[in-house]
Order: C-alpha cells, then structure tokens, then sequence
C-alpha cells in the first residue's frame, strides 16, 4: 500500500492544485502539493534502508491491466527492486525539497498553483517511470516526465524565449523516442513480450542472432540496445541530442534542479542500468554507450567554461556529469553510474538551489559578470554552495594503509567511474579514462570559475539592468523576469554596488539548501558500500542491474597514480582558476584576444544550433510550403479538382446545370445506381 | 428477432429520423430541443446496446431481417467494430447538437433536421448487413454534410461542397459497379455471407481497387485528400466534428467491413500501395501542418496523417495492427472532434481562424487551455491518452509487418508533436496580442459540458482501453483468422545463427 501512496500522492495532489487553481488559493495549493511530496519522501526512505539492511526483497504490486492485444499485455504496475529505490528517495527527497524551496522563490508569482501542480505531476510521471515493470509503462513515465518539463520550462508562457525552450525540450526528447520507440516495437517482436523481467532472462539467449531491419542484416541484441540507447540519449542530453538542457534553464530556477539536474535528466542513465543484463549481451552497444558518454562529458565541460550566465554553467555541467554516468555504464560499472546518480543529485540540487538563492538575491541577474564579493552578503547561499563546489569536484583524501579515507560526495563517485574506466581493461574504457581525467580538470575549473565571479572579487553589480530596475523603480521584479540566457553587450562590468546590498533569501529556501548539503557532504561516505562495494553491492543491488563483483573488486587495486590523478587534476583546475579570477583577472581577457576562434566556437556550443537549424528546421519549414502550395494546390488541385471544374465550365449547357446542383445530381446519380441495380437484379 | 425482444437497430435508426422530420415542423428553439432530446435517447440506447452486447456471444447480434424484393433487404445487425463505431456516432451527436446552440441563429429547423439526418444514416451505415442497403446509406450520408456545408458554411463553401463533390462521385460510382459485380458472381447481397466469400485472385484486384477509390477518398488518403482541408475550413464547427469524427471513418470501416475480408490476397498483393501513399501522407501533410495560418486546416492535415496510422495498422496483417487502427479511429474521432470544437469556441468569440489574430489565451481563459492542451496532448499521443494507445498498438503491427514502415511512420510522432504544440504555442502562450483576443470570456457552462466529457472518455480510453477493446477482440481475430493466408512476410525475421547470417540466410532462418 505504501508504494501506491509514494506515487499516486503527488498525482492527486497535482490534480487537487491544479484543477483547483485560483479557487483553491495559494496556500492550501502549496500545503496540499509539498504535504503530499513529504508523505511520499517519509515513505521511501524506509523502503531503501530496508534494501540496504536486505529486511526487503524485490516485489512488484499490480494495479490495474492496461493494454491487452493478443500477447501484447501491459499493465499498470509498480515494481520495487534496489534499483527503484534508488531513484524513489532521489526523486522524492529532492522533489519535496524542491517544492519547499518554491515557497520562498515562487512567492511574488501570480500563479502558484499552477506551478505547484506541475511539480507534483512530474513527480508521479517521474514515479512511474522509476517504477515500471514493462517497457511501455517506463515509456508513460518517460513521457509523462517530459509533459512536466515541457509545461515546467514554458511556464512564463508570455516570454517568446521559454516558449522555443519548451517546444525545442519536447520535440528534441521526440527524437529520442523516436529511437526508445522503435527499441520497444523491436524487442516485442523479438521476445514477444514488453515485461522487463521477461526481457532480461530470455536477451542473453538472443545473443549472436541477427534481424532484419530497414533492408540490413543487423545483430538483434545490438540493434535492440542501440535503438533504446537513442530514447536515453534524448532524455538524458547526450552529444547530439543535448542542444534542449541548456534551453531549457528557461524555466524557473527550481525546476532546473528537480527536473533538469537531478531526477528527469538522469532517465536514461536509469533505463540503461535497468536494461543492464541486456546491453550486457551486446559489446558493440556498450562501447557506443562509453564513447557518447565520454564525448558528452568532454564536448559539455568545455563548454561550460566559458558560459557568462550562471545556470548555463551548471546546466554544461549536468550534461558533462551524465556523461561521466553513461561511460561508467558503457565501461561495466553499472553500480558506479547509479551512485554518481545519486550522489549528483544532491550536490546538483544543491548548485542549482544556491544559484537560485543568488538570482533571487539579485533580483534576477543571472549574469555572473555582474556579481562579485557576494560572500559577505548571502554567506548561508555561500556556504552551501561551497559544499556543493566540494562535491562536485570531488574533494578528498584517499584511504591509505589503515587510515580511512573521507571525501564529499564526488570524492567517492566520480573517482570510481574514472578508476573503473582505468580498469576495465578495454580500448574505449581507456579512452573513456583520459576523457574522464580530462573533463575532471575542467569541472574543477568551471565550478571555481563560478564560485570566484560569484562571491569573490569586487561587487560589479551596479551596472547591472536588474539591479538597476530594482533600485529605480523600486518595484519588486516577478520571478517572470528571470531569462534564460544573458546577453548584455558590455564584457567588462564595472566595478560597484550601486548602493544596492542583496539580501538573503527566507528559510523555505535555505532549509532545502542545508539538507542538501548535508547529502552533498556525507552521501558519498556513507552510501559507497552497498553501491559500488564488491561484496555489500551484491548484496544490495540483487540483480537488479548488472552488478559486476570483479570490476569492483578490480578498482581497488589500480595502480597508486590512477588513484591520485582525479585529485590531482582537481587542484590543477582549481589553480588556474584562482590565477585567472582572483590573482590576475586580465587573464580570461587575454586569452580571449589571443583565442578568439576557440573561445567563440566554445561560447556558440560548438554551433549545433546552428547546424540544426539550417539542416532540420528551415527544411522543414520549407518543404511544408513547398508541398502545401506547390503540391497541393499547385498540383493535385489544379489537375485534379479545379481542372475538372475548367472542363466542365467550358462544355455545354448540360454540364453547366449539373455543375450549379451537385448535390441533386449526385443524389441523381445515386439513385440511378440504385435504380439500375435494382433492374438488374429483378432482370436475372 | 433478437435477444432483446424488440428491433433495438431499427429503432435507433428510428428516433433521429423522427425526431428530424418533427424538427421541419417546429420553431428554433422547439427543434433545438427535440433534436437534443432525440440524440440524447440515442445516446441512451447506444449505451443501452453496449452494456446488452454479448462480448465472445455470436459474431452477428441485433440481427433483423426483413425480405424488401430480389437481393434486396433490410438486413442490420452488429458486431463489436460496428457496436464501437455507433457509440462513438451517438456520442458526438449531442456534442454536435450543444455546440450549435448559439451557433446557428439561421434556419435552425432545417439543420437540426440535417443533423438528425446524417445520425440515422450514419449509424445505418454501422448497422447495414445488406450490400445495397450500406451503399444506400453510406452515399446518402454524404447529402446531409453537403447540406451543412453549403448552406451553414463559411464565405467560399460553393467551392468547397464542390470539391467534396467531385472527389466522393467518382469512387461511389466505382464502389456501386464492383458491388453490382460482386452480387452477380455470389449470389447474394448478404454482407456476412460475402465477408467468407473466395473472389478469384484476379478479380479481387480490380474489385479491391475499385472500393479503394471511393474509400481512399473517405479516409481520406493522400493525394485524395484535398477536399478535407476546404471542406473543414468552410464547414461549421459541428459540422467540422461530424466529419472529422465519424464521416471520416467509414473509409476505415470500410477497409475492415470489406476490402480485407473479401479480398484478402489482393490487399496483400497492393500492401506497398496502401504503405506507400499512407507513409507519404504523414511525413507530407504533417509538413504542411506545420506551416499552416488557419487553425481548422492545420487540423484538418493532421487527421491526414493521423489516418495514415489506421490504413497502416490495417493492412499490417496482425493483431496489433489491427486494434491499433480501430482504437486510433475511435480516438481521434474524439479528439479531432474535440479540437474542431476548442476552434469553435473562439471563433464563436471572434469569427476568425486565423492563429495570429490569438495568443496569450491563457491569460484570460485558463479553463479553456488546460482543456485543449489535454486534447493537444491526446493528438500528440502521449501515453495515458487515448492517442496514444491506438499510435502505439498500430506501429507495433506496422513493425512486425515491415521495419521500413514502422520507421517512416514513427517519424509521424516528432513532426506531429512540432505542429501541435506549435499551434498551441500561438495560440494559448505568449503575450497577449490583440486587445479583442485578450477581453475573451473563459468556457461557459454549456461549453464545459461539451468538452469535459470527451476529455473524460479521452483519459478513459488512454488508461484503460480495455473497456473499448474488449468487445472488438473477437471480431479481429476472425478477420485475422481470414487474411492471415496471405499476410506479406515480414523483413524482420529473426536468424538465431551464431554465425554471421547472409540475406539468403535469412529467408531460411528461423521465423519468430
């Protein structure tokens, strides 16, 4: 019973606010919304820590049939295993932190309700997909979740900005269920079934067979893995299919950090690992998962080291940090890639809340050129932010001879993905190593980038359009204002207050800051064991991923530099970070003058908007006009309709009465028929 | 007789004819309410007959039979497809009737009459077990549209009625020659008896192609498709929901009644045809929806291409395929009638299609977008909508029969997702652009009541579609039962050689 109140609170509750609405009012909408995301927060935890002590065994509760045709059966149902619970208390918990913190940051919106409602929905969506025992159930959450943050990334639907970001977030995520499609449509046909147990036991016997598809001959099981593989690229913003995240910060800042950092975005890393024993079967497939990984992490870190606005920063991140998660499961370390999923939730939460609570702060500046020495003003924001910038770059001291070890969060995460790289012993693991490595450097940098325009250095934000707006007109600007991407002319701010002093957010908002940063500090100490520990590990997990005991075993016995060059790497970004922004800041300007090139290929995204834009979108524009006026009107009609009416108008009389009356020659002509059938019939 | 004890088919025929003939003789406001009352008694029998239909009883229930002369007779009965079809028919009815309360303020006798009408000639066309009898009704009730179009329609509905016209006579001329053939050679009118009727191979080509005409062009298929689009802009909203939602699928109903069952190996055998102009409908008209300024004919492509995944689930020679078509039908009659409504409803405000005279509508009516983004939703297919059970079931088949086609056709879900939220981005989001659009009152009452119902039937049908499937199960796997001789092989065959497989391999591999 407790496993339908987790997931179905939340839906009742959405409908309650949001069919409910401006009759309902704001308060009871928030209460009834953040009162049912606590409920079902309480009631995970238990179920995971039951996992953890082994008191609970996998078990799956029905709920109603669904879908019956001929041996295509699908029902509603909630399957609980290690790997659900996982995701239960990472997406409950950071849910209902996230409402909690939309007190404080949606307080001055018009239309909380609504908002509320959202939230809540995509937690149910969310729910079910974590929950699905069948391929179509996981594709409902899938979808369902993308509905939210379709709506959720448009909710200031006045601006024409949040608008694109929507459609763009919705369409792009299509063409990855274009692929998550076909996968489910393939692997019906191949084991005549869509329940996930069903599939796992019988794909290792699939292996090494072959299948037919769009005219090749394709090996089934890789075929299979590649096409779903597509469904969690799309949802998941790996290279190629990533241009939607950082579009997508045009939502309110905490829907950044639920939906597009901690919960939704990590989907497809989930589905990866909950189809584990499948893309086991299939090394071509794993190694495509290890290298869009790592070319994630790399492609999505440099980027993120020259973005201005300060959630595109930790929106390059997310994506570099899925990245990290695929590779990990592309390299066998499925365990690894789930506890990055964890752990990442809680210090991305984190980064995305504490930026909120500067943005709020700044009334909605969210340009980091126009900050400075915030430190001192916001210190509780700085604070937690801090611990997240620990965690992410994985801050900590190795276990040698005897002394354990302790680190944040990262420390324990995202060491293990890149030692599991290292150890897997395969080409694209030891490229997806350096890759690790590399992009560890540039999370290091990118996150200190960020803490030192943010809170070090001189106030600059007097010149800030925001800031100016706030002060002047004295009116209190709506969270509405907030945009997605700053492009204000001027490189250089100048230095100044502007007489304006930022003021700290309420506890609603700093409440959920100190909790996650209490995750952000202890969850990777606490939780390495039944997550990545060769022995705790099977034992926790249960089969229910692909647990690989040697793997895990293996990383603890790579040499001594792979195990110190995370850290390494980790304190080389942070010294040059704090050589260009805080000793020497005429640094990032000269290296923009003297690498123009790189650094705008960098600041344009490597151009995939662009190219998208010129390949996909504008065709498509025009071949619809084309077909609409050249096609349609300008043949089919004109041949077709239209010339007949032209023959017609140039015959005789007759023709001309028929055509003033067609309905009673065709009711003529029916009749005839009638008529003649009749005679026909009587005749024989 | 039937089970029933009463002629249950003929009486549902009965009621709106009645009603209409008594509409003619009364005033506005007396034929409003007649003709609310006599489709809501349909409504009530329609329910009636759902709850009395035997599911896994006889194929055939409700059968009556009265002998008229030669071939000819007033033969009805029903089966799960057909029972599915009416309700959807009787349920839209009064929808239709609500949302021309205020609409039609001109001769409002006679259209209720026409309404009235088309509902008995469209649910004969559901019920007819006699061959001459579906053609009656099945032309017949092209008459009454005409009626509505050219009389209730907008400023160029000459032309469009025109179009209709055109594009409609040339196939029922085919359709009424195949069938006079058809009679000769079995014997027999009765549409059961030919269902298991062996045509010759040869002939059931031109005997497929001939009802194809006039059924491709009911469908409508592409590049017989034009006369929708002129038809819907220039029809009034209900008139738009009558066709979108039932009109449009008799052509599918036409596909499963007689060109599958009757001739089996020569819908095989025209497999790529079929394939090949609905795989060039979705990519073509979900193209040109994209680019279209008028909301009812943005619409009006997308029930092209939403019909393109019926043709495709039919002739996908499976089960799912099947289900798939049918619930796809059923679904989109909901909801493209839905959405020729949520049109309605503005326009009735402003007497404009045009999207760029709206924007920011759910400012002031917010009751008003959350209803049509459901319905946006359910078009788009997604999951826990009706939409997307049937989109779902039908590409399943349609890639169990070929992975070309499932992999064209899926293509459908991106590009419809692009126009639909497209439109609804102009429509409902952004600012506030026209002070007229901006003062426009939210849903009232009347038009709650016209919308929540189907919103509630959409979501019905999207959690829990068994309550629609159920009932029609039986009758596709006796249609299956009687093509599945000469269903097209898959491309997809499944080689369990753990050697490499070469193409030839392949055709000896073993099949799944």
């Amino acid at each position: 019973m407790n496993v339908q109140l987790i997931v179905f609170l939340p839906l009742l509750a959405a409908l309650v606010a949001g069919l409910g609405n401006r009759l309902l009012g704001n308060l009871p909408a928030k209460f009834i919304t953040t009162g049912a995301l606590f409920a079902s927060a309480a009631l995970s935890w238990p179920i995971f820590l039951g996992f953890m002590t082994g008191d609970i065994s996998p078990y799956v509760v029905n709920v109603l049939p669904w879908i019956r045709s001929g041996n295509m059966i699908v029902d509603w149902s909630l399957r609980i295993d290690a790997l659900t619970a996982v995701m239960l208390v990472v997406v409950t918990t950071v849910s209902s932190l996230v409402h909690l913190y939309s007190w404080g940051y949606m307080e001055e919106d018009p239309d909380q309700p609504r908002f509320f409602a959202y939230l809540s929905l995509f937690t149910f969506a969310m729910l079910m997909l974590v929950t699905a025992d069948n391929l179509v159930q996981m594709f409902f959450g899938w979808e369902g979740v993308g509905l939210a943050s379709y709506l959720l990334i448009g909710f200031w639907y006045k601006k024409p900005s949040a608008n694109a970001a929507a459609i763009k977030a919705f369409v792009v995520n299509r063409v990855g269920d274009f692929g998550f499609s076909l996968g489910i449509f393939g692997t019906f046909l191949v084991f005549g079934t869509v329940s996930i147990p069903a599939i796992l036991e019988a794909a290792p016997g699939m292996a090494g067979s072959t299948i037919g598809f769009l005219g090749m001959r394709a090996d089934t099981m890789t075929l299979l893995c590649i096409l779903l593989f597509i469904g969690a690229m799309g949802k998941s913003a790996q290279l190629g299919l990533h241009t939607w995240l950082p579009d997508a910060m045009e939502g309110p800042t905490p829907v950044s950090a639920l939906i597009h950092a901690a919960t939704m975005v990590t989907a497809g890393v989930f589905m990866v690992c909950r189809l584990s024993p499948m893309f086991e079967t299939s090394e071509t497939a794993l190694t495509l998962v290890t290298f869009v990984g790592a070319a994630t992490a790399l492609f999505a870190a440099t980027v993120g080291t020259v973005q201005n606005d300060i959630k595109r920063v930790i929106a390059y991140s997310t994506c570099s940090q899925l990245g990290y998660m695929f590779f990990a499961a592309g390299v066998g370390a499925y365990g690894a890639a789930m506890f990055h999923l964890f752990t990442h939730a809680f210090f991305k939460a984190l980064l995305f809340l504490g930026a909120g609570s500067v943005i709020h702060a700044m009334h909605h500046e969210q340009d980091m050129r126009y900050y400075g020495a915030l430190r001192r003003e916001i210190p509780l924001t700085f604070w937690a932010m801090l611990a997240g910038t620990l965690a992410i770059t994985g801050v900590g001291i190795i276990q040698i001879a005897g002394f354990s070890g302790f680190g944040l969060a990262g420390f324990y995460s995202k060491d293990a993905i890149i030692e599991s790289a290292y150890a897997s012993g395969s080409n694209a693991g030891g490229i997806a190593f350096m890759v690790g490595i590399v992009a560890a450097l540039l999370t290091s940098f990118y996150s200190w980038r960020l803490m030192f325009l943010t809170f070090w250095g001189k106030p600059r934000w007097a010149a800030s359009e925001h800031i100016q707006h706030a002060l002047h007109d004295n009116h209190h600007d709506r969270p509405a204002d907030e945009h997605g991407d700053s492009s204000h002319a001027k490189v250089h701010a100048p230095e100044g207050t502007g007489g304006y002093h930022p003021h700290e957010s309420p506890w609603t908002m700093l409440v959920p800051l100190g909790v996650l940063s209490i995750g952000a500090i202890f969850a990777g100490f606490l939780f390495h064991g039944p997550f990545i520990d060769a022995h705790e590990g099977a034992a926790f997990w249960m089969g229910s991923l692909a647990f690989d005991e040697h793997l895990m075993e293996e990383i603890h016995h790579v040499p001594l530099w792979v195990k110190l060059l995370p850290g390494i790497v980790m304190i080389i970004g942070f010294l040059i970070a704090l050589q260009a922004y805080i000793r020497n800041t005429t640094i990032p300007a000269r290296f923009v003058g003297q690498f123009g090139v790189l650094h705008r290929f960098l600041l344009n995204k490597w151009y995939f908007d662009e190219i998208y834009h010129v390949l996909l979108v504008r065709p498509s524009f025009w071949f619809g006009r084309l077909f609409w006026k050249r096609g349609d009107e300008g043949t089919i009609d004109r041949f077709g309709p239209n010339g007949a009416a032209a023959l017609i108008r140039g015959g005789n009389v007759l023709t001309a009465r028929l055509q003033s009356g067609y309905l009673y020659t065709y009711a003529l002509v029916m009749l005839l028929g009638l008529a003649a059938a009749a005679t026909w019939a009587m005749a024989r | 007789m039937n089970s029933l004890g009463f002629p249950i088919l003929s009486l549902m025929l009965a009621v709106p004819f009645v009603a209409g003939l008594a509409c003619l003789f009364s005033s506005a406001n007396g034929a409003r309410w007649i003709a609310l009352l006599a489709t809501f008694a349909n409504l009530a029998l329609g329910i009636f007959l759902w709850d009395a239909y035997q599911i896994g009883g006889p194929q055939w229930q409700f059968v009556e039979r009265a002998e008229i002369f030669g071939p000819f007779a007033w033969a009805l009965g029903i089966d799960g497809i057909a029972l599915m079809l009416i309700l959807l028919s009787v349920f839209l009815m009064p929808v239709c009737i609500a949302a021309s309360w205020t609409a039609i303020d001109r001769r409002v006798p006679e259209y209720m009459a026409s309404f009235l009408l088309m509902e008995t000639l469209m649910v004969g066309v559901f019920v007819a077990q006699d061959l001459y009898l579906f053609y009656l009704f099945f032309e017949a009730g092209l008459i009454p549209m005409y009626l509505i179009i050219g009389i209730w329609g907008g400023a160029n509905r000459i032309y469009a009625s025109y179009k209709f016209f055109l594009y409609t006579l040339l196939g029922s001329v085919l359709m009424l020659i195949a069938m006079l053939w058809m009679v000769n050679v079995a014997g027999t009118a009765d549409i059961p008896t030919l269902m298991a009727y062996d045509f010759p191979p040869d002939a059931q080509t031109w005997l497929f192609l001939a009802f194809f005409a006039s059924f491709a062009v009911k469908m409508p298929m592409w590049p017989v498709h034009t006369w929708l689009p002129d038809a819907h802009v220039q029809a009034p909203t209900a008139g738009s929901v009558i066709l979108a939602g039932v009109l449009l699928k008799m052509g599918g109903y036409g596909f499963i009644r007689f060109s599958l069952p009757m001739f089996p190996e020569a819908s095989a055998q025209l497999f790529w045809l079929v394939m090949g102009l609905s795989l060039v409908a979705i990519v073509y008209t979900s193209l040109v929806a994209l680019v279209q300024q008028d909301m009812k004919k943005l619409i009006a492509y997308s029930s092209v291409a939403h019909m393109a995944f019926v043709t495709i689930g039919l002739f996908a020679f499976n089960r799912q395929g099947l289900e798939g078509a049918l619930i796809v039908m059923l679904s989109h009659g909901l909801v493209s009638g839905a959405l020729f409504l949520c049109v309605g409803v503005i326009y009735d405000r402003l007497h404009t299609r045009e999207i760029d005279r709206y924007g920011g509508l759910a400012t002031n009516m917010p009751g008003y977008a959350i209803l049509f983004m459901l319905f946006t939703m359910a078009s788009v297919g997604l999951p826990g909508t009706s939409g997307f059970v049937g989109e779902f079931l039908s590409l399943v088949g349609a890639y169990e029969a070929n992975s070309f086609v499932a992999a064209i056709a899926t293509t459908g879900i991106i590009l419809g997702a692009a126009y639909m939220l497209y439109l609804y981005w102009r429509v409902v989001y952004g600012v506030q652009r026209n002070a007229d659009a901006a003062a426009m009152p939210d849903l009232n009452r009347r038009e709650m009541a016209i919308l929540a119902p189907i919103a509630a039937v959409v979501l019905w049908m999207g959690v829990y579609p068994e309550s629609f499937l159920a009932p029609m199960s039986n009758d596709v796997g006796l249609l299956l039962a009687r093509i599945e001789r000469a269903a097209p092989s898959s491309d997809s065959q499944l080689a369990r050689t753990a050697a490499p497989a070469t193409p030839a391999d392949a055709e000896h591999g073993s099949a799944h």
